[in-house]
């Protein structure tokens, strides 16, 4: 099993380094940031749900914080290190009370989905509503529906005039968007990962034989949390400027979006459907023609109709049988295709 | 006083109107387990509908209350034969295909009518409580809601089609073995809900201005209001509806627009976590 | 590093304005116009015809030989009523379009998304929409019109037709907030009194219990810089409950987007707004203007303040080019600080120096059956709000947006 790892730590390295040097030629290094950044969010709903079997509606309130919480720590303090390390425990403690609230609470389904999209609401019209000059935190405008804009963006750590942008605030993106999927692999093949799989596929009999799943829920919710505040973080960097519309319900729905389009239960899935409707999102916008709504709605149906696994099940799929060869992993597969019975079932 | 009384009738506008935008969505998702996310979609088409057709002259009560809901449950028919009805069972992949629905409804109607604010005046004057006006049309409401809820009850209690429904959704292999298709049960189910959102948008039209994303505004409220009643159709409905509703106005009042609407969803935050099964998953056990 | 980019989204800019521009305009010598709007998502009202008319600005110039010798070229985008699309085209109109001017921004959430950009990287920016006034930036230049410009003329007017006592209703975002303190310090100076005011996020449609507490307090005016389809519902409730005939009504955005076209007269009649233009301005360059658009779109009932705002801004920034003789960036500033006018079909433009923003018309109207009925013209209005605090000639390197304190 450990050489195991170690074949797939390799792989995500050099895959991760090869895009790195070749995306660039086609695409601009600004739209790729983002592009990683959202793939890095399309990852942390993709642990969590695939791996996890939570079914947050809210994991845009994590990606907000935790652009938030960079954004006003940014401002107070002058300095990029400690604010980027808020942004990732912000959302991370905040998950870990909504989430013992919940999970303790013994809710599931469509009601944990509730609870978590109502939140999200909670927090979008909160912030949306602090527009006038009485709500301050420390030096750091709050600014209501127009958001935060004009503080300090990344800088290598001590260093606060040395500031990392354009091209190398890219590489600094990609490079953690490698290492956060390298942790999300380690964690899955973890003890603690199996057993988060087994809880998605039997909460019952887990907890019968003996694992407190309520608090491994917990933990599963805030390491997922702790990812999308980072991406978070990341983004305000990237924008420069924060808004309330990170927590927007079609932020969230977005999300969404990203994981089943690119595959539940993967984790390239999520990754890829994020930066791929993103990148058509942006390349929609440039043209005139049609209206955009109407071309992404209407691929999204044709998606679910014709393609309902995602995209990197499918494929995979399509390279065993044509290839005729089983790729490492068994388990995984099987389980994975078990999990998709109880989705549809 | 007056003030008092103005107050209640805001009170159970409030509660009329989360009645209206989340009856089409408790239907679809009561009995069917469709998440249609497209349901504040199908409201906006309410309203175009609506408007379209007092433009050619035709009655707005009569748009509202017949031409709406007929041309949204057409659309609706449309979008069950298409989509949906392959989808069933699968309540995630229906929440994603009505979302993509919702998305598309929205380029459409941006095509066909514009992005221009649309709308029409409200038909019944305002009157004065003493001495305050309020908007005449906030009973128009009330009355709909209510007869809304009586209908719902006897259609599905007292008919034989409601029998029909009830039962291939709880057991489809068993209404089958009887002779009911459950195909066309659950078609006929969707048209109804898809109808229901119709005439709520159609009937909230001349409160607002319409535009083609106006649908959005909606969604949220009539989804918390409809898992947040639970299993019960009509006892849920009107029970999370009554609650959200009062809460909503009172801190409206009190406070702010904005507070009241933090607030009807710190309630709803706090109601699933005390009850999570709904309202009616603990109380009213087994009723409509 | 991105030729494969650049040619393909040369292409794609090519095929969005074909449809407008003569074919020439391809030719390899031109210039690139930036155009940055929301022209679908919920601000789209807003954005269309102002993307409309920058198309029809253009292609007027193009059609009359172009600038410089040269025709331009929009590279336009959508930025589909989403902030974080704004920061993404900003970039990428600067850094890989590298176009020479870049108009558009609608909100002023979106103005702020990218001024900054737009700063950084030298490329000249046009805002042109009315706002809450106090930017002070050297790259920027705004033709709206500002509080002062528009508030100062209203307030009185509005209050001496009714009374001393003003309850305000504004959006809850930068613009409501700093134009409700605008309107109270107004108010205080003609002697009135600020009664109430209540801030509305842009989702709000539900006003009921807002009309009884307005009743409660019994103002004389209420004043409601409500911005949106949604806030359109509270001119409707406002009438529906009656209280049209009690209580009167002033807005400073009632019309922005054309929302009177959508109240029926018996809702609209009567509510009271200044602006710089108005469809029924019955000059001989707006309807002149009001021909060329129909010619070109079939139909001139889009035209609207902030679509004729954008016109007058392409066209200011044209006839700098023009007196420049250069695409400079430093050459067109130059020339726009001379004072430069243009005649727009809202009247005569023109820059101040001291603060890049414009000297305009202002017509105090009432809104008529569905139209606006022009009372009394203020001619040559000046930003005094932002001059007041700003000064780009003694401080060329400032670049604050100031609000107004009380």
């Amino acid at each position: 099993m450990p050489g195991d790892l170690k074949r797939e730590a390799i792989a995500i390295a050099v895959v991760t380094g090869a895009l790195i040097l070749v995306l660039p030629l086609i695409i601009g290094t600004y739209t790729l940031t983002v592009l990683a950044v959202y793939g890095m969010l399309g990852l942390s709903l993709g642990l969590i749900w695939g791996f996890g079997g939570i079914l947050c509606f809210g994991q845009a309130a994590f990606f907000g914080l935790g652009a938030y919480a960079y954004a006003i720590s940014a401002i107070n303090i002058g300095e990029s290190t400690i604010p980027m390390l808020l942004a990732v425990l912000v959302p991370a403690v905040f998950a870990v009370l909504l989430g013992a609230m919940m999970f303790y609470g013994r809710l599931n389904d469509v009601y944990l989905g509730v609870i978590t999209l109502v939140v999200t609401l909670i927090l979008f019209k909160v912030i949306n509503s602090t527009a006038g000059p009485q709500y301050m935190i420390g030096n750091a405008r709050l600014g209501g529906f127009n958001g935060i804009p004009g503080f300090q963006t990344l800088n290598v750590p001590g260093k606060p005039d040395a500031y990392i942008w354009g091209d190398s605030y890219f590489y600094v993106c990609a490079v953690l968007l490698g290492f956060v999927y390298l942790l999300v692999t380690v964690l899955l093949r973890s003890s603690f990962g199996r057993i988060a799989v087994g809880i998605r596929e039997n909460e019952v009999r887990m907890s019968l034989m003996g694992y407190d799943v309520r608090a491994r829920k917990t933990v599963m919710f805030a390491i997922g949390a702790a990812i999308a505040g980072l991406a978070g973080g990341l983004f305000a960097n990237w924008a420069e400027i924060v808004t309330p519309n990170l927590f927007s319900l079609s932020q969230s729905a977005e999300i969404i979006i990203w994981c089943i389009v690119g595959g539940l239960g993967t984790r390239l899935g999520p990754v890829l459907g994020a930066a791929g409707l993103a990148y058509l999102k942006f390349l929609l916008g440039q043209q005139a023609l049609v209206d955009n709504a109407l071309v992404t709605g209407l691929i999204l149906v044709l998606f679910v109709l014709l393609l309902p696994k995602g995209v990197v099940p499918a494929l995979s799929g399509l390279w065993r049988v044509s290839v005729g060869r089983r790729p490492p992993g068994r388990i995984r597969r099987r389980r994975r295709s078990r999990h998709r019975e109880r989705l549809h079932g | 006083m007056d003030l008092y009384v103005v107050v209640l009738v805001e009170m159970l506008y409030g509660v009329a109107s989360l009645i209206l935008i989340s009856a089409g969505l408790a239907i679809v998702f009561g009995m069917i387990k469709v998440i249609n996310l497209a349901h504040g979609e199908f409201m906006m088409m309410g309203g175009y509908a609506t408007i379209t057709a007092v433009n050619l002259g035709v009655n707005v009560f009569v748009a509202m209350l017949l031409i709406a809901p007929v041309v949204v449950g057409l659309i609706g028919l449309v979008v069950e034969r298409l989509v949906i009805r392959h989808l069933y069972g699968r309540l995630i992949d229906t929440m994603l295909a009505t979302w993509g629905l919702s998305l598309f409804f929205i380029g459409l109607a941006t095509m066909v009518f514009g992005n221009t604010t649309t709308g029409i005046s409200t038909p019944i004057p305002g009157f004065a409580i003493g001495d305050y006006q309020v908007n005449g049309y906030n009973f128009f409401i009330i009355v709909v809601s209510a007869l809304l809820l009586v209908a719902m009850l006897a259609v599905l209690k007292g008919t034989r089609a409601g029998l029909v429904a009830r039962g291939t959704m709880q057991r489809p292999d068993m209404a089958a073995a009887l002779g009911y298709s459950p195909d066309r049960v659950y078609m006929a189910t969707f048209f109804c809900g898809s109808a229901l959102s119709g005439l709520a948008g159609a009937i909230l039209a001349p409160l607002v201005g319409l535009v083609p994303t106006s649908g959005g505004a909606y969604i949220a409220k009539a989804f918390i209001t409809v898992i947040a009643g639970g299993p019960s159709l009509v006892a849920g409905l009107f029970a999370s509806a009554g609650f959200f509703g009062a809460v909503n106005q009172i801190f409206t009042f009190a406070i702010s627009p904005v507070i009241g609407e933090v607030a009807l969803l710190v309630a709803a935050v706090v109601l699933l976590r005390i009850l999570p099964q709904g309202v009616t998953g603990t109380f009213f056990k087994g009723r409509l | 590093m991105s030729l494969n980019r650049r040619t393909f989204l040369s292409s794609a800019a090519a095929v969005a304005s074909a449809s407008m521009l003569p074919r020439a305009a391809m030719a390899a010598d031109s210039i690139k116009l930036g155009s940055i709007l929301d022209t679908s998502g919920i601000f789209d009202a807003y954005g269309t015809p102002m993307d409309m008319a920058m198309r029809l600005a253009v292609n007027e110039i193009n059609t009359a030989g172009g600038l410089l010798g040269m025709q331009v070229e929009v590279v336009a985008y959508d930025t589909q009523s989403d902030m974080a699309l704004y920061s993404q085209y900003g970039q990428q109109l600067t850094r890989q379009d590298e176009v020479d001017v870049v108009h558009g921004g609608i909100l002023s959430a979106s103005r702020e998304a990218i001024r900054q950009t737009m700063r950084k990287t030298r490329t000249l920016y046009f805002y042109n929409v009315l706002y809450e006034g106090g930017v002070c930036d050297r790259n920027i230049f705004i033709n709206g019109v500002t509080p002062a410009q528009q508030v100062e003329a209203l307030v009185p007017y509005a209050m001496g037709k009714s009374g001393k006592s003003v309850y305000i209703l504004a959006a809850d975002y930068n613009y409501g907030q700093i134009t409700a303190r605008w309107i109270q310090k107004f108010v205080a100076d003609n002697g009135g009194e600020t009664v109430g005011v209540d801030f509305f996020p842009l989702d709000v449609s539900d006003f009921g219990s807002t009309i009884a507490k307005i009743q409660t307090v019994g103002p004389d005016l209420v004043i409601a810089p409500l911005v949106g389809g949604a806030h359109l519902s509270f001119f409707r409730q406002w009438a529906a409950a009656g209280m049209k005939d009690r209580i009167p009504l002033a807005s400073t955005t009632m019309g922005v987007g054309n929302e009177h076209k959508v109240l029926t007269p018996e809702e609209g009649n009567g509510i009271m707004v200044a602006y710089n233009y108005s469809q029924e301005l019955d000059t001989p360059a707006n309807n002149a203007f009001k021909e060329r658009w129909s010619a070109s779109y079939g139909d001139s009932s889009l035209i609207h303040e902030i679509a004729v705002s954008n016109y007058q801004g392409v066209m200011t920034w044209a006839e700098a080019v023009r007196q420049a003789g250069s695409l400079d960036r430093e050459a067109v500033i130059a020339a726009l600080e001379t004072g430069l006018s243009i005649g727009g079909p809202a009247g005569t433009v023109t820059v101040d120096p001291k603060t890049h923003h414009a000297v305009l018309d202002v017509h105090i109207m009432e809104i008529e059956d569905q139209g606006m009925r022009v009372i009394e013209t203020l001619p040559q209005r000046q930003p005094i709000d932002t001059q007041a605090v700003c000064d780009l000639q003694a401080n060329p390197d400032d670049n604050t947006q100031y609000e107004i304190q009380i």
